[in-house]
């Protein structure tokens, strides 16, 4: 593979001190190991060894030997340090009584629901009035209560906000009822607990288990709560449990029962009561406990493997025995599923800015009716009493009073709130409620989108947080897991070079009795669960057990394959009771993919114990005896077994990364098979794939009795045991025959590289967030297109803060003199070299929460693409932040497992993919779909509409509700400022909800500036929302502008018309207010991009329901202006004014809306004008891109 | 993570669509307006052409309005109480008879319209709007009623006043008599009012009652014979102006008047708009299809479509100087500075 000089910057130092803890902050102190797939848990034996550790510093290493990694020796330190009274819980075994009476021990039963029945109204009501503008809709309503402010009548000017309330109550109820349900079907789970009087397991509940307990859990049973693991059903006291929901790892993980309660555990016999735990506090790290128990007088160390978490499962175990040390929300998986942050979209944000705006406009407005209110009753002081329309004084009473006249100060103080009351719709209550309907057509229609639809999985788009829809249209990074996110999380064996040949001939699984390898025990038929495609020639080969030295080849290559590794097969029952399926179950899914791969070509894993595996050979059955397993790790990047094989000889095979084997290769044999094979794994990265490289040894009769002694010596070391095992290993692994080489393809899911391709051309940064070590990120950072052959590569690996801090420093050097424009090795106006950085979690637990954080900031976002690998859930989270609290762009985080939780409750937009590996990230999503390529239509598309949609209903909902307070405000400057209004109440009321609501609401659901097409075609469209086009400050004043000449040209056109004449007051309202809503109607029609049959309707529908509603109110004799609107009507300066009025008010908006789109286009116009004029050139070209996003298979 | 039970959010139900309802893909039918030059240029135009003729036939029919104008409130004052106007206007001795000679400009074709117009006078203050019981106004059996009416609704003794509040208690009472030549012209003060109003909202059962008896007078007195449904003064004054200079239609003349001819008008002056330097004017005037003499909407429509035709004419211009063919993607962001993003 072609990779223009990677500049890794790794650094050489020795193990350094762990770093001090870091700064208090939002987020739980970062874990300092991330969870390593392959890596294994500390063997429990070495647990043994630690009391005698206590207080050390990290024990120094040899500088020369690199492979101590510093994460252990750092576990090794911190699981030391003795647990004080302060920070610890005891738990007394089995006796939940006397358990600690200093804690307020909670029991297993938990809560989610946020209400009970009796808190709910003030709660709610609480939580609601939480938002700003609902309180002062609440201040106006009880000022207008007060008989001196009464302007509207008491009922309208309550209804709108009861209603509001209403509505979002009934909304909270629902969803807290669901959470209720919930809660109530997990506490009544069954749990089977220890009755010490009895010395049997009774049926218990779940809420009813209490610490202390003591529990038994069965097989594919759910772990009710945290529990220290006493003794397991196998005899050497492993457990297998499943984590899906915990971290989203689908895989099997071991966890261990300590041998000294094994022994005391023969069969569930009865636990003493005075063996005793101490252990830490519960607290959120679902990696990490720390504890220590007592048995018989001796203390055991207990650690992250000898506890099983709430939430898991159990595998592959008959039963295990554990003691309850976190119960309910103590729970490592509770405390980690602190709910939802509630998300505000970033439109809503930014509404609030104009809102305060609007409010000072608000002020102004009120402050100048009241101080010329005062200026004119000053000057009228001496009028008011005979002047007949003021009437200070009231006579009837027989003496004299002032009537309703409290003295110039009071009455400018009451005109001032009045003018609140009567300008209050300036801040428009009801966009709140258009933009929740207008969120919920939205959703609504994102959900039945077929091109959202998942047909593998069955599942349609979800909205679950309905609030910030539009944030979609503004994305400008996103943060994707791999695994299952742009992965499918399916290992596929694809090719294989055995001796130098390369056989990747295979296309189909094979079929037919003769080929598919079927086993027959017990009269019952096995089969493995999966197949993948063979090679006839290689299964030729095979089948023909010819002696030649390649047939040899090939059979050692596939036994390595089946035996080579930590693979548990599971037979799994079908509808057949005749058939049963072989399930691989292990941590690696390489190693599953392999062991499929053997199983296809006939060499079928069938049952592994602790000490030999059963692989069938071609229909052979044999045993082999596993004598000796050299685990993972990330520094040899291999891994050896010693086998015992049937004809007694005694054989290594070894399998690791092509960089580590070739140097482990016996130099100077087959140099012409090393050379096709290196040619051959060449070809393979180049297609994506995940190669591995097997090698074989045998042993000699000497050499294994050599290292079975020195296996045996560093098994049993006290110290650095790790250290030795690993000395062991590396000394074995030498002088091998290569066998061969394998290529697995990491499925990718449908799609990906082109939708993150049109998500680069959308502005769109792209950052891969991943578990997985490395060299996996890297190569599936290539077969997605994210990393291509150009681009600089700037590799962070650290292991101390002081070689990060430089690297970083080095990288920021480098990213700068890149980024120069026009620098001379580029040369000027060509395009730079992209950058890509890839950073792994160990560098940046010295990165995150410090100072650092900064520099690797400014690396980030100068490089197009950033690839952290080896990250734990909570660095995600970190990262994200890292972006979030330093710019204003919108980030999107998008994962499928528990591990992008905390990602996705940290972006502004999660997106969980309800994929295979539970559904802890949908239930913490804000959006969930069932494929990564879905992104592309959903932002692209839908977020695009959403955007624009919702940020033009906002900016129209202001313009909309200014106009009108406008002409009020008009009016009542020749009122002598008392605040009447021409306008009637109920027209007023009724302005907002009926006459102008409906038309607004379904252009923002429906209307489209451009096409779906036109958007997948360019993707570039989309940085409209990212450079907020659609909605600023500026718009917001032009706007505002606007509104003030329109409602000057509603008012003063009729003002000066009627100034001589007989115009009664209802009738000049009724004109206003009929004006006032074709206008605004009109101006909105002027900005409909499509016109359906909807738009028309709502648009000249309200214009018509007006009328009716006008000609309604007039005609209640009860009102002052009855009959009003017939009399106006009927006169030809009525329709004049209307169409005056409505010709002035929009030339200025229609000239600039001209000028700008012909003389000033942006992309968003051309696109449009691309699609009215150019249909038959899009057609052509748009078909390849859309089959890619839209069309289903 | 506690949800992670609930059932509600499992995957869709596997209910499958043959056929894409198009409503559900928002791919109704629909049409994409554009402002092509040519849009852009043939409504100006269309505005210009249809707003000028308008405007020229409103100016006319302004011009046809033939009105005669005279403002009467400090004539109407003999020279010695010009000091103190309010006290003049309050006293019940003094002759509040004013008699004056207006001159026809032009011919008027009857009926004349005779209005009084007030100015500085403001029915539309939300003390004196709200002061009124319509309820009260419509039938006698409301006659108790009187919410908004303080501090007209009850004489000092506690009995209703009907009709109650401040706009009833301040009906006009100047009155005003023609003669040419010394002939009596006959003032129609018949359907003045609306006739929705003596119709449906003043009953013709309700009869005035102690009304304007109070200490302070506000202006006339009513006929406690006649229903408020005839009492078309009352009825026109309760229709209450939209703003503060407002005209009332007084009666009408229906004989044709001569250009040149001598009207003579006996003013009653008794209405005091002198607290509050009110003015008072008495005004006849023919009538168009516009309504009164208004030049305003003519020049508003003249101006507004020369704007336009200009504009139309602007943009042709600009459309020719600097001519860009819609839709060309060279134009997109991206295509002008390839360089410009990411």
């Amino acid at each position: 593979m072609a990779r223009q000089g990677p500049t890794t910057l790794e650094d050489e130092e020795s193990c350094p001190p762990p770093p001090p803890p870091p700064p208090s902050s939002h987020l739980p102190k970062p874990i300092s190991e991330p969870p390593l797939r392959l890596d294994s848990f500390p063997p429990p034996a070495s647990s043994r060894s630690q009391s005698s550790l206590e207080n050390t510093v990290p024990f120094p290493l040899p500088p020369r030997i690199r492979h101590g990694s510093c994460a252990e020796s750092e576990r090794f330190a911190t699981s030391q340090r003795e647990l004080t009274d302060a920070d610890s819980r005891v738990v007394l075994v089995g006796d939940p009584d006397r358990t600690d009476p200093r804690l307020e021990l909670s029991g297993n039963a938990i809560r989610t629901a946020k209400y009970s029945p009796l808190t709910f109204l003030p709660r709610n009501l609480f939580e609601q009035f939480h938002r700003l503008a609902y309180v002062y809709f609440l201040v106006i309503a009880v000022l207008n209560q007060l008989p001196q402010l009464a302007v509207f009548g008491r009922g309208a000017s309550v209804l709108p906000l009861a209603f509001v309330l209403l509505v979002t109550a009934v909304k909270d109820a629902y969803e807290d009822w669901r959470r209720h349900r919930a809660d109530r079907i997990e506490n009544n789970r069954a749990a089977s607990v220890l009755d010490l009087s009895t010395g049997r397991f009774r049926p218990k509940r779940w809420k009813d288990v209490r610490v202390g307990e003591v529990l038994k859990v069965l097989a594919d049973d759910t772990i009710p709560c945290d529990m220290v693991l006493l003794a397991t059903g196998d005899p050497t006291g492993v457990a297998y449990v499943q984590t899906i929901n915990l971290d989203g790892e689908s895989n099997l993980k071991t966890r261990y029962a300590k041998q000294e309660t094994m022994s005391r555990a023969p069969d569930a016999h009865p636990f003493v009561a005075a063996n005793f735990i101490r252990c830490e506090r519960p607290n959120r790290n679902i990696y990490g406990f720390l504890g220590n128990m007592e048995v018989d007088g001796k203390r055991v160390s207990l650690g992250p493997s000898n506890i099983i978490l709430r939430g898991c499962e159990l595998k592959n175990t008959a039963w295990a025995i554990g003691v309850v040390v976190y119960a309910g929300c103590d729970t490592k998986v509770m405390l980690n599923s602190s709910g939802a942050p509630s998300k505000r979209s970033r439109l809503e944000t930014h509404m609030n800015r104009e809102t305060l705006l609007l409010s000072a406009l608000l002020i102004v407005l009120c402050s100048v009716v009241s101080v010329c209110n005062g200026f004119w009753l000053g000057n009228h002081r001496d009028d008011l009493e005979l002047s007949q329309f003021f009437r200070k004084k009231d006579y009837s009473d027989g003496d004299e009073k002032n009537y309703n006249y409290y003295g110039i100060g009071m009455q400018v103080f009451f005109t001032f709130l009045m003018s609140v009351i009567v300008f209050q719709i300036m801040i428009p209550i009801s966009l709140y409620i258009s933009m929740e309907l207008v969120r919920l057509g939205q959703a609504y229609f994102m959900s039945g989108d077929t091109n959202l639809y998942d047909e593998s999985s069955n599942s349609r788009f979800q909205c679950r947080a309905l609030n910030i829809n539009e944030d979609l249209g503004q994305i400008k990074y996103v943060f994707s897991d791999k695994t299952g996110t742009l992965t499918e999380n399916k290992m596929e064996f694809q090719c294989a070079s055995i001796g130098g040949i390369d056989y990747s001939g295979g296309n189909a699984p094979p079929q037919g009795n003769d080929k598919v390898p079927v086993l027959d025990v017990d009269d019952q038929c096995w089969k493995p669960k999966m197949l993948v495609k063979t090679d006839p020639k290689l299964v030729d080969l095979l089948r023909s057990k010819g002696d030649t030295e390649q047939g040899k080849r090939a059979h050692e290559f596939f036994l390595a394959l089946a035996c080579c590794n930590t693979i548990v097969p599971l037979v799994v029952e079908t509808s057949d009771p005749k058939q049963k399926l072989i399930d691989y179950q292990g941590e690696s899914p390489d190693e599953q993919a392999l062991v499929y791969a053997a199983a296809s070509y006939g060499f079928v894993l069938i049952e592994r114990t602790s000490g030999h595996i059963v692989i069938d050979v071609l229909g052979h059955r044999q045993r082999f005896d596993v004598l000796g397993l050299h685990e993972f790790d990330s520094d040899r990047k291999r891994m050896s077994v010693i086998i015992g094989c049937p004809d007694k000889t005694v054989k290594l095979f070894v399998k690791g990364a092509d960089s580590s084997m070739l140097g482990v290769i016996q130099n100077g044999i087959d140099l012409d098979i090393i050379c096709a094979t290196e040619t051959n794994l060449q070809t393979y990265s180049s297609l994506g794939l995940r190669t591995l490289v097997i090698g074989i040894r045998d042993l000699s009769r000497n050499e294994f009795e050599e290292w079975q002694s020195a296996y045996e010596n560093a098994s049993t070391a006290l110290i650095g045991r790790g250290r030795f095992l690993r000395a062991v290993a590396s000394h074995v692994e030498r002088d091998l025959h290569i066998l061969g080489a394998s290529g697995i393809e990491d499925k990718l899911q449908k799609g990906v590289p082109e939708a993150i391709e049109s998500m680069r051309q959308a502005g769109i940064k792209v950052w891969v967030l991943t578990g997985d070590k490395q060299e996996t990120a890297i190569s599936i950072g290539f077969s997605c297109k994210l990393l291509t052959s150009e681009m600089t590569q700037i590799v962070i690996n650290s292991k101390s803060r002081e070689s990060c801090k430089k690297s970083l420093q080095d990288a920021v050097a480098m990213s700068s003199k890149l980024a120069a424009p026009g620098n001379v090795l580029t040369g000027a106006g060509s395009a730079r070299s992209p950058l890509a950085l890839i950073i792994d979690g160990t560098s940046l637990v010295y990165v995150l929460e410090t100072e650092l954080e900064e520099e690797l900031f400014k690396v980030a976002t100068v490089c197009d693409v950033v690839l952290c690998c080896r990250v734990a859930p909570l660095q995600k989270a970190g990262i994200v932040a890292l972006i979030k609290n330093r710019t204003d762009d919108m980030t999107l985080a998008i994962g499928d497992g528990a591990n992008d939780v905390s990602m996705i409750q940290m972006a502004d937009v999660g997106i969980g993919l309800s994929g295979q590996e539970g559904r802890q990230a949908v239930m913490a999503s804000d959006f969930a779909m069932g494929q990564f390529r879905f992104l592309v239509p959903l932002l692209l598309v839908h977020g695009h509409w959403n955007y624009q949609r919702m940020a033009y209903m906002i900016l129209y909902n202001f313009y909309r509700n200014a106009v009108f307070v406008f002409v009020l405000f008009w009016y009542v400057l020749y009122t002598a400022y008392t605040l009447t209004t021409a306008i009637t109440e109920w027209s007023s009321v009724l302005y907002t909800v009926v006459y102008t609501a409906l038309p607004t609401i379904i252009v923002g659901v429906l209307d489209k500036d451009l096409s779906r097409k036109t958007l997948i075609k360019y993707p570039q469209l989309y940085m409209a929302g990212q450079r907020d086009e659609r909605y600023n400050l500026k718009l917001f004043i032009l706007t505002v502008m606007d509104t003030v000449w329109q409602s000057a040209a509603i008012f003063f056109i009729p003002y000066v018309a009627y100034r001589h004449s007989t115009i009664d007051g209802s009738s000049l309202g009724d004109l206003w207010t009929l004006a006032v809503v074709i206008l605004v109607n009109i101006h909105l029609a002027m900005d409909v991009y499509r016109w359906n049959w909807l738009t028309h309707a709502s648009i000249w529908g309200c214009i018509v329901a007006t009328f009716i509603c006008v000609i309604i109110i007039d005609s209640i004799w009860l009102l002052p202006g009855y009959w009003a609107i017939f009399h106006i009507m009927g006169t030809g300066l009525f329709w004049l004014c209307l169409l005056g009025i409505i010709v002035a008010g929009m030339v200025p908006r229609f000239t600039a809306k001209a000028l700008t789109e012909y003389f000033m286009p942006g992309d968003i116009q051309i696109a449009r004008e691309l699609e009215k004029f150019q249909n038959v050139n899009a057609a052509t070209t748009s078909e390849i891109s859309m089959s890619t996003f839209s069309q289903q298979p | 993570m506690g949800d992670s039970t609930s059932p509600s959010d499992g995957p869709a139900e596997p209910r499958r669509k043959s056929k894409k309802p198009k409503c559900l893909q928002q791919e109704l039918p629909a049409c994409k307006p554009l402002l092509t030059p040519m849009i852009v240029v043939t409504t100006f135009a269309l505005i210009g052409i249809i707003f000028i003729p308008i405007g020229l036939a409103s100016l006319s029919a302004s011009e046809q309005v033939v009105e005669i104008v005279y403002q009467y409130d400090v004539d109407c004052i003999p020279e010695q109480s010009q000091n103190d106007k309010v006290a003049f206007i309050q006293s019940s001795v003094t002759n509040k008879t004013c008699t004056r000679t207006l001159t026809v400009p032009r011919h008027m074709d009857g009926p004349v319209h005779i209005y009084y117009e007030l100015d500085n006078f403001y029915q539309n203050h939300r003390r004196y709007v709200k002061s009124r019981s319509d309820k009260q106004l419509r039938s006698k059996a409301s006659e108790k009623v009187t919410t908004n009416c303080a501090p007209e609704a009850t004489t000092s003794d506690g009995s209703v006043i009907v009709p109650c509040g401040l706009i009833a208690w301040s009906l006009f009472n100047d009155t005003y008599s023609f003669a040419i030549d010394s002939k009596t012209i006959e003032v129609n003060k018949k359907n003045i009012a609306w006739q929705s109003d003596k119709e449906h909202k003043f009953g013709n059962d309700v009869y005035p009652k102690n009304f304007q008896m109070g200490g302070l007078i506000g202006g006339a007195k009513l006929n406690a014979n006649i229903p408020l449904s005839e009492q078309e003064d009352l009825i026109v004054w309760m229709r209450t102006a939209a703003l503060p200079k407002f005209r009332k239609l007084y009666g009408r003349i229906e004989t044709d008047l001569d250009a040149n001819e001598q009207i003579t008008v006996t003013i009653q002056n008794n209405y005091n708009t002198y607290s509050f330097e009110g003015k008072k004017k008495l005004v006849l005037s023919t009538t168009s299809w516009i309504g009164g003499k208004n030049d305003f909407l003519g020049t508003a429509y003249l101006t507004v479509g020369s704007l336009c035709l200009f504009l139309a004419m602007a943009f042709i211009v600009l459309y020719l100087l600097k001519p860009r063919t819609l839709g060309d993607p060279s134009y997109l962001s991206w295509n002008r500075n390839p360089d410009g993003h990411y």
